[in-house]
């Protein structure tokens, strides 16, 4: 154990920091380090993509797990790798690919780790027929707040293994987790893509031809107005067999080493760069750039899951107000509900970049998980804007009105409120919690703010 | 716990009945917000002004707090966090003008008004502060004055309390930064409130609710201090700089 030094913390979003003291731990030093628990407790946290303060522990103790590649051991002939907590999708997709595997969920970036993809449980463009990551995880190792190691599964103490799929770290810190892969035969995407004009549009054609595609999203311009209003590029695709792939590709049909290409430079003006001007001619461009409808085109793992991974640090751009996401879903039938959203947020004048659309499938067990069967928002939004928090709290009860609910990961502003209605299993999740963490050694500045512990 | 909107959760406002402490007040109430607690010398007037400030979901307590009382301050502080966890926004707005008897014939009434306004400012602070500091967030909001800028012979005595808090915060705000604590200082001209009734109002006089607006951006953009209204921070180069005789001459009270 490193010994601990006082860090401020933020999320990515970098709107809200708080300082807290922050140790280095490899697997063996965790159950040390909760014994030094003070009235602050202790947290876990990955690598800091949660967009709010999920990963903050103000006046507290903030754990990283150490890792390194060595941590991934995959069984080829059962498809199973078991993957310590600390290590990132990154560094397990270079391990993973090259052996004919793909995680079965992956989010919007590569660079969070197993520790916190479970912790949110997260979901990919896939949910609507693969579900979430809780989905697939055959059992975790956990060290619980008395110190002591165990291990939970689907199968083995399933109340806990489930209220720690999407428990946000309050249930004990994992150390490794053995995860069900996917089988893939090359390291490349087939592609679809369509231009739609505006939402009704868009939310018609994903109904009828979702199920037959494994990955499918939406994005949309929420700038333009009138009639482009919710004008959206339909992007679906799977993994591309090796018959699919010209001779060049198939070479090296396994091949995967994705670079990072730039960074944003250190000097982004306080107020940012990321305004309404800017953001809709990005938009614009984006739209164009979109061909109005191309199928099979082959793409990498990265250019089709982690776009935004081939700038580093891009939250930068939105200068020293930070970014706000929000991310909502609201059930199949509650159309009406999302097309209020999507209005409110175009008649604003809010800038928001990449705004994306999924639908979600059915829910897992987890009671704090967020996705369930529906449709799902999210975007991002200048910290700094002008109404903003009367904006997304009349939002908020658009969302929870049809029955919807936000994602923790992203959240940065929710009531007490909306955690209770968004989250009704509210109260059996804390029963559970109460068994195994009575005295509170896990804490986060989320789990203050929205009153979970 | 505090949003990335800058929207508070618990609000505690020393001197509890002060106008343009609760103005600031009402100014950040919130749709997220828990818990307000005025800390009043004053009890009663204290629940009249709660009443005006409760509503769904949000608790007001009063609660007794003096203070020229520094001995109570850490206890006061602690007894805070223990009934409503984390302090997000601390308002420090008591204090006493003095009639101008001070600095004649009544030196009590002098030390009575710079243990208030000074003494008691400054261990109050600190003592909430210090909470802040152990949760590794939270702002402070201190009430300083133009009046403090430069001392004018119409209120020497309170003039220096607020020069030295303003001192004050200025330094410590810079130690608690460290531990992730904001320390915002407003210096306000003439507001009219009730420490000002009866008094001919200065130039650029302004309202409670005016500086509680300035105050709440403030907070949000993280700034160190706020002017209120913004033009006196450009009069108060000029007047900072006026040579005796001439400042002495200005008709200011
Ligand atoms: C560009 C971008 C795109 C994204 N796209 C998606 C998406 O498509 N789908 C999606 O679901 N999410 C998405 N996210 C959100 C992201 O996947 C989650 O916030 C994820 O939890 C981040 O993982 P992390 O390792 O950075 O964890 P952190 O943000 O550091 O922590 C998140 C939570 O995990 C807990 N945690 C971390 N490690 C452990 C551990 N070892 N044991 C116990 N608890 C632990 C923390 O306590 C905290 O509560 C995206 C984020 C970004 C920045
Ligand atoms: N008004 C102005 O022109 C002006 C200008 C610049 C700065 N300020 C400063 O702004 C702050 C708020 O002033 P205001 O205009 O809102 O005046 P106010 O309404 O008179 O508020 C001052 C408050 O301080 C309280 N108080 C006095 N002594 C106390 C003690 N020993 N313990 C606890 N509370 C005590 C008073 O309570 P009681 O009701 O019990 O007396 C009163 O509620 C003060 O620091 C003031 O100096 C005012």
């Amino acid at each position: 154990m490193s010994n601990p030094s006082r860090a401020r913390l933020w999320g990515w979003g970098h709107t809200k920091p708080t300082m807290a003291e922050e140790v280095s731990v490899d697997r063996a030093g965790v159950a040390g380090a909760v014994k030094e628990a003070g009235e602050r407790g202790i947290l876990a946290r990955g690598l800091g993509r949660s967009y709010g303060d999920a990963a903050q522990n103000g006046g507290g103790l903030v754990l990283h797990l150490t890792s390194d590649a060595s941590e991934v051991v995959l069984n080829p002939t059962t498809g199973f790798v078991t993957v310590g907590a600390g290590v990132s999708i990154d560094q397990l997709l270079r391990v993973i690919v090259p052996r004919g595997f793909f995680i079965p969920v992956t989010p919007g970036t590569r660079f969070v780790t197993i520790g916190g993809a479970i912790a949110s449980d997260i979901h990919g463009k896939n949910h609507h027929v693969d579900g979430s990551i809780g989905n697939h995880i055959e059992s975790i190792t956990m060290v619980l707040a008395d110190g002591s190691t165990t291990v939970i599964g689907p199968r083995h103490n399933p109340a806990l293994f489930w209220a720690t799929v999407g428990g946000m770290g309050l249930t004990g810190v994992m150390l490794d987790a053995s995860i069900r892969l996917l089988p893939v035969e090359t390291s490349r995407m087939r592609v679809d893509t369509s231009r739609l004009a505006d939402l009704d549009d868009l939310m018609a054609s994903m109904s009828q031809g979702d199920d037959d595609v494994r990955y499918s999203v939406a994005w949309i311009d929420l700038v333009a107005k009138g009639r482009h209003l919710g004008r959206s590029v339909l992007s679906r695709g799977d993994h591309a067999t090796l018959d699919e792939l010209d001779a060049r590709q198939g070479v090296a049909p396994l091949a995967y080493g994705p670079r990072q290409l730039a960074s944003v430079p250190p000097l982004v003006p306080a107020m940012g760069v990321l305004n309404h001007a800017t953001v809709a001619a990005f938009n614009e461009f984006w739209f164009r750039k979109a061909p109005s409808h191309r199928v099979g085109e082959i793409q990498g793992i990265g250019a089709f899951f982690h776009p935004l991974d081939f700038v580093g640090a891009w939250n930068r751009l939105y200068g020293t107000r930070g970014m706000v996401q929000y991310q909502f879903v609201v059930p199949f039938g509650e159309e009406q509900a999302m097309r209020t959203v999507v209005e409110r947020l175009s008649a604003s004048g809010a800038a928001s970049f990449l705004a994306v659309l999924k639908r979600f499938g059915a829910a897992n067990p987890a009671p704090l998980s967020f996705p369930r069967a529906g449709w799902t928002l999210a975007l991002d939004l200048p910290g700094g804007s002008r109404g903003l928090d009367d904006l997304l709290h009349g939002l908020d009860r658009v969302v929870l009105d049809a029955g919807g609910r936000h994602y923790f990961a992203k959240d940065a502003h929710m009531t007490h409120e909306a955690v209770r209605r968004g989250y009704p299993r509210l109260e059996e999740w804390k029963a559970i919690r109460d068994q195994v963490d009575a005295h509170r050694v896990w804490q986060s500045d989320l789990a203050r703010r929205l009153g979970l512990i | 716990m505090e949003n990335a909107l800058g929207q508070p959760q618990t609000i505690v406002l020393l001197g509890g009945t002060s106008d343009i402490g609760l103005a600031i007040v009402r100014h950040l109430l919130n749709p997220t917000t828990l818990a307000v607690v005025l800390a009043c010398r004053n009890v009663e007037a204290g629940e009249r002004a709660a009443a005006g400030l409760r509503s769904d979901g949000v608790v007001v307590d009063v609660v007794a707090f003096d203070g020229a009382a520094t001995g109570t301050h850490a206890e006061f502080a602690r007894s805070l966090s223990d009934k409503h966890g984390d302090i997000d926004v601390a308002i420090i707005a008591f204090g006493i003008l003095g009639d101008g008897s001070e600095t004649k014939v009544d030196c009590d009434a002098a030390a009575e008004l710079t243990n208030i306004n000074f003494t008691g400012v400054v261990s109050s602070t600190i003592a909430v502060a210090n909470q802040m500091r152990r949760q590794g967030h939270g702002s402070i909001v201190m009430l300083s004055s133009v009046a403090g800028e430069r001392v004018r012979r119409a209120n020497p005595v309170y003039g220096a309390t607020k020069a030295g808090i303003d001192g004050f915060a200025q330094g410590f705000g810079d130690v608690i930064a460290a531990d992730g604590v904001h320390m915002l200082i407003v210096r306000p001209g003439f507001v009219h409130s009730k420490m000002t009734t009866g008094l001919k109002a200065q130039p650029f006089a302004t309202t409670p609710e005016k500086v509680a607006a300035a105050t709440v951006k403030g907070l949000r953009s993280k700034r160190r201090i706020v002017w209120a209204p913004g033009i006196l921070r450009f009069m108060f180069i000029v007047l900072r700089h006026l040579p005796g005789p001439v400042w002495r001459r200005l008709p200011l009270g």
